[in-house]
């Protein structure tokens, strides 16, 4: 059940990339427990806002923010913030399934070994709880081994989804994670989404408003790098506040 | 700051510095030619260096002229030679073969930048120099054979540049042009040779920068005699022979005219190369 | 008159044809040339016995040896410096003007004539930090020459990694370098594999820059610092001071083998690395 604790809290925060700014005076709070789904057309921001959580703008060329990000109650910005636990903590999953060229274990394994995890033991009960969680377990319990290229798209972005949990976050971002999949892949994840918001907060951007509608707890509107509204998905679907928003839903732009 | 995040510190300044031996490298070998070659050079004179026609190290006189004379004849033989075969199979690899010559093709070609310099060398001495004897005249040993087997020693660098430089051009250029009636032949000649010039330029650059480098196969064939050739029958030495030869037992001033040939050498290479990439680089710009 | 351009077409087709079937042909004759004169002499014994003679006796087992340790002291010292610079030059730093730099330096390299090599091998290894003649000299000589191209290699093979599996590395909380050792590196090892079998096949045949810097001694060399002989000089002086013709066929058909072997070794490796992209 979503929660009233504030897990992330976003004070007019910007980002830019050298001259141009992509994110406009964010202020938004994030609930523990919830998904909070982010709509709006291209190039609203909705990607640069996760890459924001999670740090990985820092490795874009002339990267610049302003404001502040709290997590946990620290901002992610300061100086001494380890950014390889953050990054743990923030498990992505992004558009397109990307599996690494290696078995299905390897790929589930890969942030625990790099965590420093060796004892093959405790990796095994990693990547069996992962994948399990991810909805996968079955599927693949038998192949474990076999490349993981193999696998048909829904398959490989559950594994992608498996091999975030496999470092124990307390975030799960997802980047339009079921864009290129078929409707019974997109379900399947839905699913797995809907059981995963009892341990963990989850951000969800999607360009398929329905999907929000279907999964979101709350829903933020982005447009220009700005957060026109945030509110209850279904007071935003049904009586939006902002005429843009309005817009949008009806599909009369984006 | 992480742990890991301290160790991945250390590994850049590592790779920097492991980075910069490239370039360091680079100006070792530049500073060490130029401290051991040109106090003798302007000792003498670099006029008298450049331009003398007498290289007698035993009695102190140091003129290239022959040798410059030489590398330039060769040179512009080996031109001669590779540089129509090696454009004329660059032509027929990409316009005029299907994909299964190619693909034999190609890497017999590439085969024959793996053949060593002094294998040419041999071969031009037991068939080459004795042919030219025979039906010309003269010892054999002559510019005619160092041309020809330098010319066949660039083949490879021109044909795989220049193959490169066709096959980038868009396949718009072609089309454009068969869709108003030209010949295959009138498209490469009209649009696709222009369009790939500065490709082709380059690799004839390259070439050139090659056949002047060359040293075993030239020691071999050319007949190493220091005089300006007066014909393409009469033996030559080329500023690379001229470092080889004598490098062995050189000693004293004698070395030190040896090193002064090779910063010309280098001189004139570096040359060739930068132009070779300004021609490219502006290839690329051109293209966008 | 007007020329037919299908007339014309038809004649330089046959001649750009004819050029190109000459320039194989003289290929194809010359190796087959050498491996038809040098492979009768070519037998167990004269791979495994050493020269006698100066060579007009025995075989080229030293010389043998002599190649397989020069080629792979310069393999040792040019990789690690080669692919690290590479992995320097792209994933540690943005395009700027050191990279341009370091490039240009290394563009530079590969352009000089191995002769030039060899005059800097012998000055600064032979006689200013007084190696003399040796396998250290020639090594170290050789790795300057082949760096360069494994310097491009490296880079383009390490280039060619997609930029996705970086992002996935790090979103998972790797560190530049664990992503550089564990996802850029092991996709990108066939292609910096190719660079140095390459570079293995140019130091086989190199005699100019060996022969000022390792020598041309016979006898099995038995440290760093012996002078050691390579097939390839081995060869040059028997066909120079026309000591044994037999002698210098045969040596002539294994190098020629060996760099068969190594082109055919690359174009393998080559092919490997492409179909794994697509």
């Amino acid at each position: 059940m979503p929660t009233d604790a504030v897990a992330i809290r976003v004070s007019r925060f910007s980002h830019f990339i050298g001259a141009e700014q992509t994110l406009r005076n964010l202020d938004l709070d994030v609930f523990r427990n919830e998904i909070l789904g982010i709509i709006g057309p291209a190039r609203s921001g909705k990607s640069t806002f996760l890459c924001a959580l999670n740090r990985l703008n820092d490795l874009v060329r002339g990267s610049r923010v302003e404001g502040r990000i709290e997590i946990d109650g620290r901002n992610i910005y300061d100086p001494d913030v380890d950014v390889i636990e953050l990054r743990r903590k923030l498990g992505t999953v992004f558009a397109t399934p990307i599996p690494l060229p290696r078995s299905a274990f390897e790929n589930v394994a890969f942030g625990p070994r790099m965590a420093g995890v060796r004892d093959r033991v405790r990796l095994d009960g990693i990547v069996r709880d992962s994948l399990e969680k991810g909805g996968l377990y079955d599927e693949v319990k038998d192949r474990l081994d076999t490349s993981a290229l193999k696998l048909s798209g829904g398959q490989q972005q559950r594994l992608c989804l498996a091999r975030i949990l496999a470092l124990k976050p307390e975030f799960i971002l997802l980047d339009e994670p079921t864009s290129g999949l078929d409707p019974i892949s997109t379900m399947k994840i839905e699913d797995s989404l809907r059981k995963l918001k009892r341990d963990y907060t989850i951000i969800l951007v999607t360009n398929n408003t329905k999907q929000a509608a279907r999964v979101a707890d709350r829903t933020a509107f982005f447009l220009n790098g700005e957060l026109i509204e945030i509110g209850p998905t279904a007071g935003i679907f049904t009586a939006p506040s902002d005429r843009r928003t309005d817009d949008y839903l009806r599909g009369r732009f984006g | 700051m992480n742990r890991l995040e301290r160790k991945d510190r250390l590994v850049r300044l590592a790779l920097l510095a492991v980075a910069f031996s490239a370039v360091s490298i680079l100006a070792v070998i530049t500073v060490f030619m130029f401290e051991q070659g040109t106090p003798i050079m302007f000792k003498y004179g670099l006029k008298n260096f450049l331009a003398g026609s007498d290289w007698y190290p035993s009695e102190k006189s140091f003129g290239l002229w022959p040798m410059i004379v030489g590398s330039i004849y060769v040179t512009f033989g080996a031109m001669v030679i590779g540089v129509p075969f090696g454009l004329a199979c660059a032509i027929v690899l990409t316009e005029f073969s299907s994909k299964p010559v190619r693909r034999v093709i190609k890497p017999v070609i590439e085969l024959l930048a793996g053949i060593p310099s002094v294998v040419y060398g041999f071969i031009g001495v037991v068939i080459l120099v004795p042919f030219i004897r025979e039906t010309f005249g003269g010892p054999g040993l002559s510019v005619l054979a160092a041309s020809i087997i330098l010319g066949i020693m660039i083949l490879p660098t021109i044909i795989s540049i220049s193959v490169d430089s066709l096959q980038a051009l868009p396949p718009a250029y072609r089309e454009g042009s068969i869709a108003l009636g030209a010949t295959k032949w009138q498209t490469v000649r009209m649009a696709l040779l222009p369009a790939a010039r500065s490709g082709i330029i380059a690799s004839i650059i390259l070439g050139m920068g090659r056949a002047i480098g060359e040293t075993m196969a030239v020691i071999m064939i050319a007949g190493n005699a220091v005089s300006v050739p007066g014909s393409i029958l009469a033996p030559v030495r080329t500023l690379t022979s001229n470092i080889a030869l004598e490098m062995g037992y050189a000693a004293g001033e004698h070395r030190q005219a040896l090193f002064a040939t090779g910063v010309i050498l280098f001189l004139i290479i570096m040359v060739l190369n930068t132009m070779a990439n300004l021609t490219s680089a502006r290839r690329k710009r051109d293209r966008g | 008159m007007r020329f037919d351009p299908r007339l014309e077409q038809r004649i330089v087709k046959v001649l750009l044809w004819a050029m190109t079937v000459l320039t194989v042909a003289v290929l194809v004759f010359i190796v087959f040339f050498i491996l038809r004169k040098g492979l009768p002499a070519v037998s167990l014994d004269f791979l495994t016995k050493n020269p006698v003679d100066m060579g007009k006796g025995g075989g080229i087992f030293s010389t043998v040896i002599g190649t397989i340790v020069l080629t792979a002291l310069a393999i040792l010292i040019a990789t690690p410096l080669g692919v690290g610079t590479a992995i320097y030059l792209t994933e540690y730093t943005w395009e700027n003007a050191v990279t341009r730099v370091i490039r240009f330096g290394a563009e530079c390299l590969a352009g000089i004539p191995s002769i030039i090599f060899g005059l800097f091998g012998f000055i600064l290894f032979v006689t200013k930090l007084g190696f003399g003649w040796s396998i250290l000299s020639g090594g170290l000589t050789l790795a300057f020459m082949i760096l360069p191209t494994i310097i491009r290699t490296s880079e383009e093979a390490i280039r060619s990694v997609p930029p996705a599996y970086r992002t996935v590395s790090f979103s998972l909380g790797g560190t530049k370098w664990q992503t550089v050792t564990r996802v850029v590196l092991p996709s990108a090892v066939p292609g910096i594999m190719t660079g140095i079998i390459l570079s293995v096949g140019r130091s086989i045949g190199e005699t100019a820059a060996v022969i000022f810097t390792a020598g041309s001694a016979l006898r099995l060399p038995t440290s760093l610092f012996s002078s050691s002989r390579t097939m390839s000089v081995h060869f040059y002086i028997l066909a120079r001071e026309g000591i044994s013709l037999s002698r210098a066929y045969g040596t002539a058909a294994v190098l020629i083998i060996a760099i068969l072997a190594v082109n055919i070794a690359t174009y393998y490796l080559m092919n490997k690395f492409i179909r794994k992209y697509s």
